[in-house]
């Protein structure tokens, strides 16, 4: 934005929806961060205070929305003024998304506080979180610094992201199997993994807001999907058994697994 | 230079803009209605425009942005040879309808006005009945053989315009007393009478309420099926309501073409985005 406009109210208004936006970035990380470092510590009352603090991301984001209405409504901005008010929307949207995801962890560590994880589940999870705070702060700098080439960084890194869920994913399924009792504990921290995932998805949506304010173009790249969960099923020796078939197609429990699937099988049958 | 290798040069710069044009007409689909090169136009010593060329897509809305005096109006005013009224203006380029150029000698300039009809920014009908406003062209140029013919004309014209019914029963009332819309109306029937193939528009709503604006912007989206469309407005939100392209002209010069909806999300150059959003160039 090299030029003012010639009606400064207008340059005032796209200001505070930017600051906004900032302000509201920040909040969603320092949310997902006190939920990362709740899950760390088995820390329920500071999970109790995250998810307290997702309640002002939620007013941002109405506060954001309502101003982005009225700068169209009354000033129709055009170009890259409409560009930055069309992406202060979806940003929000984004942000608010993480917001709940980080609350979402949050409650968890609530029900896992009495909890104690295996060491190397909390290792992946926590090698997991730093990567993902990582990127949500990297999409704000983006985002303020009006960097269109932070913005594909960011974007691009989402893949060690979902690469890193998807390890988490063959671990917990590995540790399930190995010992049932652990099934209540891994399933949420499962859960608490997707989301992390999940955020990473939304950090990918605000580079791409990013990357279309300044440049006015779309990221053309396919994303690679790093992704793999969807075709992850562990390794599963049905005996020959007939009855045995039918059982594990109506549902019932009858299967019994036997190692994980580990290393970089993704085949749903293994045998 | 004597006339003849005037002559001369027009017919191969002629040559050379057909085989060159088009570029920009293709991207709509469409066929290009005009091609125009290297356009110079001088009032007197004062250059208005400079170097301009810009291609006009038949059955489609050009519109043509830019501040007061960036040479919009002029550039369209030099596509029916409307400067050829004004004494001191000079024109230079190549100016090819259909790939006919229409600063040739051969060319009559009335003629060229009836295939190249304009609506100018304050209504003007001629102090006489609705019906007489919308028959004069098509009189003149000996358009209807008889009575009925002319009638036809006259009501299919109206039509078009979206001002039949409001006018049919006193069509031999004059039209200077219907409303600043009516008559803005009446005067595109009376450019669509002649059955033009391009209308020029130079701010033909900026005298208008927002209904009676909105009236003419649904017209010119009716009648850009059948006809090229070239609009001079001041209003950005018009150009990107009713064009199919848009140029951005300052200072005389064109500085940025494309498709309207590129250009109002995200011109290539700073000057446009400077001005549509309303900033200091």
């Amino acid at each position: 934005m090299a030029h003012e406009h010639i009606v400064k109210a207008f340059d005032r208004e796209l200001k505070e929806l930017e600051s906004d936006i900032i302000r509201m970035g920040h909040l969603a990380a320092d949310e997902l961060e006190s939920a990362l470092i709740a899950l760390r510590k088995r820390n329920a009352e500071l999970a109790e205070e995250t998810i307290i603090k997702d309640r002002e991301v939620d007013q941002l984001q109405h506060q954001i929305e309502e101003r982005a209405i009225q700068l169209i409504a009354r000033r129709q901005p055009l170009a890259n003024d409409l560009r930055a008010v069309v992406a202060a929307l979806r940003i929000a949207n984004e942000l608010e998304r993480i917001g709940d995801l980080s609350k979402n962890i949050a409650r968890r560590v609530i029900t896992l506080a009495q909890e104690k994880p295996p060491k190397p589940l909390k290792k992946g999870l926590k090698r997991m979180g730093k990567l993902v705070l990582a990127q949500v702060r990297g999409a704000l700098e983006a985002y303020e610094k009006k960097d269109a080439a932070l913005a594909l960084q960011v974007w691009r890194e989402d893949e060690d992201v979902d690469e890193a869920y998807s390890s988490m994913f063959r671990e917990l399924l590995t540790y399930m199997m190995e010992d049932p009792r652990l099934i209540g504990l891994c399933t949420h921290l499962l859960f608490g993994a997707r989301n992390l995932e999940r955020i990473g998805d939304h950090v990918t949506n605000v580079c791409e807001s990013v990357y279309y304010v300044v440049t006015g173009e779309r990221i053309e790249e396919r994303r690679p999907k790093g992704d793999a969960t969807s075709r992850i099923l562990p390794s599963y020796h049905p005996d020959d058994d007939e009855e045995d078939e039918e059982d594990a197609a109506s549902g019932k429990p009858s299967a019994t697994p036997r190692s994980a699937a580990g290393g970089g099988d993704e085949k749903p049958d293994a045998s | 230079m004597n006339n003849g290798e005037q002559t001369d040069m027009r017919t191969t710069d002629a040559a050379q803009a057909r085989q060159e044009g088009g570029g920009a007409c293709s991207e709509t689909g469409g066929d290009c209605k005009f091609i125009t090169r290297n356009v110079n136009v001088f009032y007197g010593e004062k250059q208005a425009i400079f170097d301009v060329s810009l291609d006009i897509p038949d059955r489609a809305v050009m519109a043509l942005i830019g501040p007061s005096g960036c040479g919009k109006s002029t550039y369209l005013r030099c596509l029916n040879r409307m400067n050829d009224l004004i004494d001191i203006c000079r024109v230079e380029g190549t100016f090819l309808l259909d790939g006919e150029d229409i600063y040739n000698g051969d060319i009559d300039p009335v003629l060229l006005r009836a295939r190249v009809g304009m609506v100018f920014q304050k209504p003007n009908p001629f102090p006489k009945s609705i019906f007489e406003n919308v028959a004069y062209g098509p009189r003149i140029h000996g358009l209807a053989k008889d009575r009925t013919e002319l009638e036809e004309i006259v009501e299919t014209s109206l039509r078009k315009a979206a001002l039949w019914d409001e006018v049919k029963d006193r069509l031999h009332a004059p039209g200077t007393g219907l409303s600043g819309g009516q008559q803005q109306r009446l005067c595109i029937a009376r450019a669509i009478a002649t059955r033009p193939e391009v209308i020029l528009m130079d701010e033909p709503a900026s005298a208008l309420d927002p209904i009676a604006t909105a009236r003419i912007e649904e017209l010119i989206d009716e009648l850009k099926e059948n006809y090229c469309i070239v609009i001079v407005t001041h209003s950005m939100q018009q150009a990107a309501r009713v064009s199919d392209r848009t140029a951005f002209f300052h200072l005389g010069k064109l500085i940025e073409e494309g498709p309207t909806e590129q250009i109002f999300t995200a011109p290539k150059e700073q000057q446009t985005q400077d001005y549509i959003t309303g900033r200091y160039g």
